[in-house]
Formats: structure tokens, C-alpha cells, sequence
């Protein structure tokens, strides 16, 4: 179990740079190595989408990919979008329309969502309910979530519009 | 005085107390990525156990070898049987009276069962130990079939006594559980056999799994210098998990630190206790170390808790006019290879004997006999109160079954026979007595609202099109009423191992007018923090947002038996009302201390004590609060504290009217639901928006059960549906928008007047799928098939009806 490579990655905007096995799944190196515990496992399968981070600009599920294999890339988790002081959009609009009860699934459901307004600012609901049919919520049946992303683009794109 | 300005609805909204959708307070951390589920625990030296689990759904071991295990670097140790055998770990009791391994003890009963612990430095070690435990297996005959179970020589269960009873009575087979009844046998029989009609059907309720998104884990630290045991778990009743452990380890009790952190959903599968749990003790008492143990997704649908798995066979009898007379049920229950039911001690098949449903049937019988497989154990209630999907739905499905021979609508039918309102306390047959009810109301006004009768007349012409060539797509009509029974529940006759099944709340108010209280209970996203606060704001005048809610840590919350069976709101939300009640009281004789007037010239309104015929004068909570600390009152002790055990009269009945509009593809057997309406009846509502969120996630677990969620066996007892590949979860893409709606019956014994509703719309939502599909296939001679109705079983459905002839 030698054999260690060098990793270097910026996650959240920080620099790390550490030794791993090639065998070592992104997730573990988030949540155990670098401490970052807001991408959950619910699945090791790639199905449920608790892991969801943001590489190099696209949703991944972090439970599925060897943390070899971020080498060089820059990682975003739910940690990394917004603060306590300015929430994202999409984190107010979870709130405000009640689009979580565990809160299991839900920081890889907002990082998707983040990617997929990015992707699609203005989407209908079938965008959104086909976008986020990568991620598994358990309990809110995801009604309150479609509702949650639409209010956020809705948001997002007045707030651009202001801006401009 | 500024107060004086606000005026009295500015007042009661300030509280944001009962009937208002307040915000989460959960949410703040839980959408920053903060919440602190049991994987997030890291202490320092933590190690990480793991289980080496059985191929084998029936083996007998000759041998475990873990010398090559114990080779790898990291590897610390590999437990066995024989090492907790001294410490009589080995076995455990069950919540249903059965006793289940711990680690494989000579034999395995089902695949994946635990047969040893590797517990090493890191996950990754321990999965590296695990390859090299090398167990010697010889292979023994495996029974997956209850019925062939009670047959067969084969005896699963050797260290039972064949001869003696079980926790429940008299045994009738090596392979049998027990038997349980309720109602009357011969005057049911009598009524049967003597109807004008009688309807009968055989369905199969499958084996499925709640599966919530993280999985069961647990953190054990042994502290040997100060003698205490602290464990973190995925625990849906800590409190008892503390009395479980002290009983089984011979820890003294208080010196158990049992912690519940945030849970990432519960549906019944964090109830019980498994092996997991001990193992992760043990090993933290062998190696002085914290031991972490936290179940894969494979582990997880492999062998913590499998619910319904019920085999039912139904007679229903009525008058030529639709009058229901008697209903007969059997049921063939598959518990597994361990009886690990989380029910109430008296009822081993939980309350399935509320299958009259909803219906006002002077007579029933009801027999369930419950039997051993080689399947994993468990028996859980998979959001729902012990077996009341099961109850629902054979009821549920029968009326549809009776509808048929009756040539009768089935709306009607149901109408006919719901209990009326002026019923109420009504009795039934087999033994329940319902709180409280209007079941016409609610039917009328959930057919009205989704213009049923212009439905069927769609139905009925889309039957004519698909006749003459015109469309491929059948139109189904999914209709359920049902009556849950939840709110666990009088201590006369619910208990747990024993413990009574009351709750508790504990409520301390701070000098400045800001509070803590702790319950019994302990949320897994029901946001009880939320809803809690709600209840004493609006009990005890101070604003919700100044109140925190606490649950699950034993050492500082009050006992209460935990979350399940929809039991929070009915008997901890009860509790904390009772304990609010404590407090205004003592808050009344402040007031009139410091009004200096008798404690009856004040009532209490709103945040504050006023004189009576005199509003003008008054003394807010806040203030009562302070005074509470600050002043010396004579006769009255300092502080404002108090803390109410709650055992409920009765359980509460909560009840619903649902309508699911399905289209259904013949050629692919792929449904697409139109609409879905979902009437609820929950009595009191705490918060509608929390309310409207358990509505939309009950109707998707259940949407998820009645059209493809499924545990399966092969022949060799090889579970089929390990991972999320097979077990089907609805995503997004699957599921519709619902509409919600409710009206309001308050439970007369409940202090605010609330039932419960986590649970009720699975409990409805099943049969009423069901219903939608079996509904499109009833003009062309269907009665009854299985769930769960996946697009390879619909299709099936269609074939044998020759419509792709």
C-alpha cells in the first residue's frame, strides 16, 4: 500500500498538497484528510449524488473518482459557495421555500444547482427536474427543491439584470 | 409603555407560535454544508470497524482464520464470536423478544449477515483485513419461502427450543414465530359464510426498504480512566438505545452517554439495534480507542431493516346493496432469520389489526403467524406506525376487490361504509377506539375538488378509444381513504423491552426571556426544532425564536421513548404543552405578585398576564421571566423550570382522502401520474408549510413502494437489489407535482389537539398508486396484482389481459 502519489489541488480557494494512495476516492480526501464534511456519502455507486462537488467547472460525484484523478484541479464543495455573511441564492432559496428536511442531500443539491444555473440561467421545470435527476432527496419529494431552484434563477437573474 | 403600540395581532404574529409556516431554524447549517451527522465525528485515535459478512444466506461455520488480516499493516484486531462469547456479547436481545448474533455464532441465517469485526486505523485497512478473514462455509439448504419454511425439515433457528414458546405463545413449527389474533374467529366466519356477497384475494405486500440517504453508523469512546461510555449513532430512540446497552454490556446505566447528532432521515430503519452498535463498543473497550462504524449502501439494504414482507389473504362480506358485514384476514408474516420487529411489546404484528380501515365492519377476525426464513431480519415500520401500510393497504385493495363483484363504484362504496362523524369515539371490531373523525367531509371534498365524476366519464371514453385503435394509453382512477393510528402510545398497553411508550419535555426559561427545552424525541428531518418552539411560543408567550429545542444527547434530554410511528407531535408534542401549561401557571402567581393581585384576577393572553377588566395593566412574559430570577416571592421556589412526562389516553387518527389520475402505456407498462390529490387530516396543524414538505415526501416513498421499490431474493437467498443500481429511488424526473389539501378534526384527548402526519401519506399514498394502476386494467377483467408495479410487471399485467394481442 506504498506507492503514494503526489497530489496537489485547490479546494475552496486553498492551495493542498499531500501524499495519497492512488487508490484514495476524492470523497475520503474531502471529508477525512481536508476536514471539508458538507459533501456526504449516501451511496458509494454514483447514483444518490451527496457527494456532488464542483471540478474544473463541472458537477462530479466525488465517491466515484480517485482523488488521482483531481490532481491539478481546482474543487468546489458546498463550503466553498457563500458564507455565513452572503449566502448564495440558492442557499436562501432553500430556506425560504423549505427545500430540505434531513439536509443529507442537500449541499450536493444546491453545488448541482449552482452548475446547472450556470449552465441553464432561465430553465423550466422539466430543465430542472431532468438537471437534478442525478441527485436523491429522500424526504421532500422534490417539489419544494424545484421550486427552491426556480425561485434562486428568478433571483439570480435580477440581480444580473440590475447589474448590467 | 412601547409594548402598548403593538397591537394584539402584531402580538401573536411576533410569537410566530401554532398555525404559522415558520422558517426552518434547522436550515442555516444544513445549506452551508454544517450539519454534524455521525460520519462527520472525528476523534482523536478513531479507528474504523468494519464487518466481514456471510456469502451465504445459510451456512454452517467450521472455521474463521484471521492471521493474514491481522497482518496488515493498520489491522488491529478481528473479532469473532468467540471473543465476545466471555463477555456474553455474542448474541443480542431483539426489540420483538427474539435474541439475534451479533457475530456469527456456529451458523449464518441470511447473506450478509456479520460473522467478524475488523476494526484497523482507517477504512481503508479495514477493507483490506476484511478481504483476508478467511471463513470456512458449508453450505446448508436455504428457505426464502415462508410457506415452504413451515413445510420444511430444515430448521433454521437450532438454538431454539422447538418444543418451547416463543415471546408471543405457542410455536407451531421449528419455523415458526408465533401466532397472533385479534377479533372474533366463529362470528366472522359465521357472517362470511352466511353474506349475500363475499369477495376474496390473496396479495403479496413485498419486502422493501426505508432507506434513508445516510446509512446506520455509530461512534463508541470508552473512557476507561472515568468508567463512561460515550456512543454517537443514528439512533431513532437514543434513550432506550442507553437502557438497551447498559443491559446487555452490564455498563451502569449512567455512566452511558448516549448522542443521536443530526440524521440523515430515519423511515424506520434507525430503530432497532444492530450489530454494528456492539461491535463498535466492544472494540472501543478492547483497544481503549474510539471505534467508528458506519454501514455502506450494500450493508445497509442487505440487512438493517427490511419492512412489510407480508403475505395477506382477505374475505370481505356484504349486502346485495354494498353494506360491508364481516372481514376476514390472514397473514403470512416473513420475519427473517431473526424476529427483529420494532413493534410494541404486545403486538408482534405491530397494529395491523386497524385493517378494518376506515369502515364502520361490525365484525372481523385477524390472524398473522410469523415465521423464520434465511432473510435478513428486521420487520421495520417503513414510515409508518407498526404495520399500518400493510393494514391500509389490504383494506384498501379489498374494498376495490369488493367494489368489483358488487359491480359498484368504488367511491361509493367507500362512502357507504365510512364510520360516521356522530360515531366518534367509535370502537372497532378488532379493538381500537378512534379518537375522533369526518371521513364524508373529507371524501366529498376531495371528489368534488378533482371532479371525479368527470374523471370516470374520461375514463370511460378513453376505454372506448382504446378499443376502436385510437390510443394505446389506458386511464387509471387511484382512489384510498385512510385511517392511520399513530401517536404510540398508552403505557397500559405499549411498551418497548418494557419501558413504557410516554414522552417527555423539559423546559428551563432563562432570567432575559429567551428558553431551552429538551425532549424525549429526536428529529430526522421533521424539524421539530422548528415546530417545538412553535407549540411553547404559542403555550408560554415568548417568541419561538427565543426558544432552542433540544434532542437526543440522555445525559442532559428527558427520557422519552424517540421518533417513530408518527409518536412526536402526538405524545412529545403533548408533553411539551403539558410542561408550557407547568410553566404559565407558576408564571400566573408571579404576575399577580407583581400586579398585586390574586392569582385568579389575571389571565394570561398572548405574551403576558393581564389584570382581568383591566388590559391596560399587565406583565409580559419577558418581565415574568426576569422576576422569576430576580425577585424573592413569597412562597414560590426561584427560577421559572418544569418538565412533563406525557402518557397519552389514547393513540391519535389521523386520516386522509387521496386521488391519484394515472395514464399508463400498455406497450411499454411505463404510468405517468397526471395528478395526485391528497387531502390530509392531522388535526391541530403546528406548521403547514412543514406539514405540505412531509406530505410531498410520504406520497414519494410511497410512490417509490407501490411502483418499483423492492427487496429481492433469489432461490439461493442471494439479495438481488444490494445497490441503488436495482433498489429503485425515485428522482426528480419520476416524480409529479401533488396537490395538497386538508381539512381539521382535532384528537379531543391530545392538549392541542394534533395527530401527527409524517407517516400519512405513505400509509394512504401506497394503496391509492396501487389503486391508479390496477383501476386502468379493471374494464378489461383485472382484479388484483402484486406491487410493486414496475414497468416489466404492468406490461406483464397488460399481456395477460391480451392487450397486445
Amino acid at each position: 500500500m506504498s506507492n503514494k502519489m503526489h497530489i496537489k489541488m485547490n479546494v475552496n480557494g486553498k492551495d493542498e498538497e499531500f501524499l495519497a494512495e492512488p487508490r484514495e476516492l476524492l470523497i475520503y480526501t474531502l471529508r477525512e484528510r481536508l476536514n471539508i464534511t458538507g459533501p456526504h456519502i449516501g451511496c458509494d455507486t454514483s447514483h444518490c449524488g451527496a457527494c456532488t462537488v464542483t471540478i474544473d467547472g463541472k458537477s462530479v460525484k466525488a465517491c466515484t473518482m480517485f482523488v488521482a484523478q483531481a490532481s491539478g484541479s481546482s474543487v468546489t464543495t458546498i463550503e466553498g459557495i457563500g458564507t455565513p455573511d452572503s449566502l448564495h441564492p440558492l442557499q436562501e432559496a432553500f430556506k425560504e421555500h423549505h427545500g430540505l428536511q434531513c439536509g443529507y442531500c442537500t449541499p450536493g443539491m444546491i453545488t448541482r444547482a449552482t452548475k446547472l444555473l450556470e449552465e441553464n440561467p432561465n430553465p423550466t421545470e422539466e430543465d430542472i427536474r431532468f438537471g437534478m435527476a442525478g441527485n436523491i432527496c429522500r424526504c421532500t419529494g422534490y417539489q419544494n427543491i424545484v421550486k427552491s431552484i426556480q425561485a434562486a434563477a428568478v433571483e439570480m437573474s435580477s440581480a444580473k439584470e440590475a447589474a448590467e | 409603555m412601547k409594548d402598548e403600540v403593538i397591537s394584539r395581532d402584531d402580538r401573536v404574529a411576533n410569537l410566530k407560535g401554532m398555525g404559522c409556516s415558520r422558517k426552518r431554524v434547522e436550515d442555516a447549517r444544513f445549506t452551508q454544508g454544517k450539519g454534524n451527522y455521525v460520519d462527520d465525528i472525528k476523534l482523536d485515535g478513531m479507528l474504523f470497524g468494519d464487518f466481514v459478512r456471510s456469502p451465504y444466506a445459510h451456512a454452517r461455520i467450521k472455521g474463521i482464520n484471521a492471521e493474514e488480516a491481522l497482518k496488515i499493516p493498520g489491522v488491529l484486531a478481528v473479532l469473532t464470536a468467540e471473543d465476545l462469547a466471555p463477555l456474553g456479547l455474542h448474541w443480542m436481545p431483539t426489540l420483538a423478544g427474539d435474541k439475534q448474533m451479533v457475530l456469527a455464532d456456529g451458523k449464518v441465517l441470511f447473506q450478509g449477515q456479520e460473522v467478524a469485526f475488523v476494526v484497523a486505523e482507517d477504512r481503508y485497512a479495514a477493507a483490506d483485513g476484511i478481504e483476508l478473514v478467511e471463513v470456512d462455509y458449508e453450505e446448508l439448504p436455504v428457505i426464502v419461502d415462508p410457506f415452504e419454511s413451515l413445510k420444511s425439515d430444515v430448521v433454521l433457528r437450532e438454538d431454539l427450543d422447538p418444543n418451547a414458546d416463543g415471546a408471543h405463545g405457542p410455536r407451531k413449527h421449528p419455523n415458526h414465530i408465533f401466532t397472533w389474533e385479534a377479533g372474533d374467529k366463529e362470528p366472522t366466519e359465521e357472517v362470511i359464510a352466511n353474506a349475500d356477497i363475499v369477495a376474496e384475494e390473496s396479495m403479496y405486500y413485498h419486502r422493501t426498504h426505508p432507506c434513508p440517504l445516510e446509512t446506520c453508523g455509530s461512534v463508541a469512546l470508552m473512557d476507561k480512566v472515568n468508567g463512561k461510555l460515550t456512543l454517537w449513532g443514528t439512533f431513532q430512540a437514543p434513550h432506550a438505545i442507553r437502557t438497551i446497552v447498559s443491559l446487555i454490556s452490564g455498563i451502569e446505566e449512567h455512566n452511558i452517554r448516549v448522542i443521536s447528532p443530526d440524521i440523515g432521515g430515519g423511515f424506520g430503519n434507525k430503530v432497532g439495534a444492530y450489530p454494528g452498535y456492539v461491535c463498535s463498543v466492544v472494540a472501543s473497550i478492547v483497544t481503549g480507542r474510539p471505534v467508528k462504524w458506519i454501514e455502506d449502501r450494500m450493508d445497509n439494504l442487505m440487512t438493517t431493516a427490511f419492512a412489510r414482507d407480508y403475505w395477506m389473504k382477505g374475505k370481505i362480506s356484504a349486502t346485495k346493496e354494498g353494506k360491508i358485514t364481516g372481514l376476514q384476514c390472514h397473514v403470512t408474516a416473513d420475519h427473517g432469520g431473526f424476529d427483529a420487529c420494532a413493534d410494541p411489546t404486545k403486538f408482534p404484528a405491530g397494529f395491523m389489526n386497524i385493517c378494518t380501515g376506515s369502515y364502520d365492519i361490525p365484525t372481523a377476525y385477524l390472524e398473522v403467524d410469523g415465521v423464520y426464513t434465511n432473510k435478513a431480519p428486521g420487520g421495520v415500520s417503513y414510515r409508518c406506525s407498526f404495520r399500518v401500510t400493510e393494514a391500509v393497504y389490504f383494506i384498501e385493495r379489498m374494498i376495490e376487490v369488493l367494489a368489483i363483484k358488487l359491480n359498484m363504484d368504488s367511491a361509493e362504496l367507500r362512502r357507504i361504509n365510512f364510520i360516521k362523524k356522530e360515531q366518534f369515539p367509535y370502537k372497532a371490531a378488532l379493538g381500537w377506539e378512534y379518537d375522533s373523525g369526518d371521513y364524508h367531509t373529507a371524501w366529498d371534498k376531495a371528489l368534488k375538488t378533482v371532479d371525479y365524476d368527470g374523471l370516470r366519464a374520461e375514463q370511460a371514453q378513453r376505454v372506448e378509444d382504446f378499443k376502436a385503435g385510437k390510443t394505446r394509453k389506458l386511464m387509471g382512477i387511484g382512489l384510498s381513504f385512510f385511517t392511520e393510528i399513530v401517536g404510540a402510545g398508552p403505557v397500559k398497553n405499549c411498551d418497548i423491552l418494557g419501558l413504557g411508550m410516554f414522552d417527555s419535555c423539559e423546559i428551563r426559561i432563562h432570567p432575559t426571556g429567551s428558553a431551552i427545552a429538551r425532549l424525549g424525541t429526536i428529529s430526522q428531518g421533521q424539524g421539530h426544532a422548528t415546530t417545538f418552539a412553535q407549540i411553547l411560543a404559542s403555550e408560554i408567550g415568548l417568541p419561538a425564536d427565543s426558544i432552542t429545542i433540544e434532542e437526543g444527547d440522555t445525559d442532559t434530554a428527558p427520557y422519552g421513548l424517540g421518533t417513530y410511528g408518527s409518536r412526536s407531535t402526538p405524545v412529545a408534542g403533548a408533553a411539551t404543552a403539558m410542561a408550557g401549561r407547568k410553566i404559565r401557571a407558576k408564571a400566573q402567581m408571579i404576575a399577580a405578585y407583581l400586579l398585586e393581585v390574586h392569582d385568579n384576577d389575571v389571565e394570561f393572553d398572548v405574551d403576558r398576564f393581564v389584570v382581568k377588566g383591566a388590559p391596560e395593566r399587565f406583565k409580559t412574559m419577558k418581565e415574568i421571566a426576569f422576576a422569576a430570577y430576580n425577585q424573592a416571592i413569597p412562597g414560590l421556589e426561584p427560577g421559572l423550570e418544569a418538565v412533563s412526562y406525557y402518557d397519552p389516553p389514547n393513540m391519535t387518527y389521523p386520516f386522509g382522502a387521496y386521488v391519484c389520475v394515472m395514464d399508463i402505456d400498455v406497450d411499454t407498462g411505463v404510468p405517468e401520474i397526471r395528478r395526485f390529490y391528497a387531502l390530509d387530516d392531522c388535526g391541530t396543524r403546528i406548521n403547514p408549510m412543514i406539514i405540505e414538505g412531509q406530505v410531498h415526501g410520504g406520497l414519494t416513498e410511497a410512490l417509490a413502494v407501490a411502483l418499483g421499490q423492492e427487496i429481492a431474493y433469489d432461490d439461493m437467498g442471494n439479495c438481488k437489489t444490494g445497490t441503488l443500481m436495482d433498489f429503485f429511488l425515485p428522482t426528480a424526473w419520476e416524480v409529479p407535482n401533488y396537490e395538497t389539501d386538508f381539512t381539521v378534526t382535532p384528537s379531543p384527548h391530545h392538549p392541542i389537539g394534533a395527530k401527527g402526519v409524517g407517516e400519512s401519506p405513505h400509509v394512504g399514498g401506497v394503496p391509492c398508486f396501487s389503486n391508479a394502476v390496477q383501476d386502468a386494467f379493471r374494464p378489461f377483467g383485472n382484479t388484483h396484482t402484486n406491487m410493486p408495479h414496475d414497468h416489466w410487471r404492468i406490461w406483464k399485467t397488460a399481456n395477460g389481459l391480451g392487450l397486445h394481442d
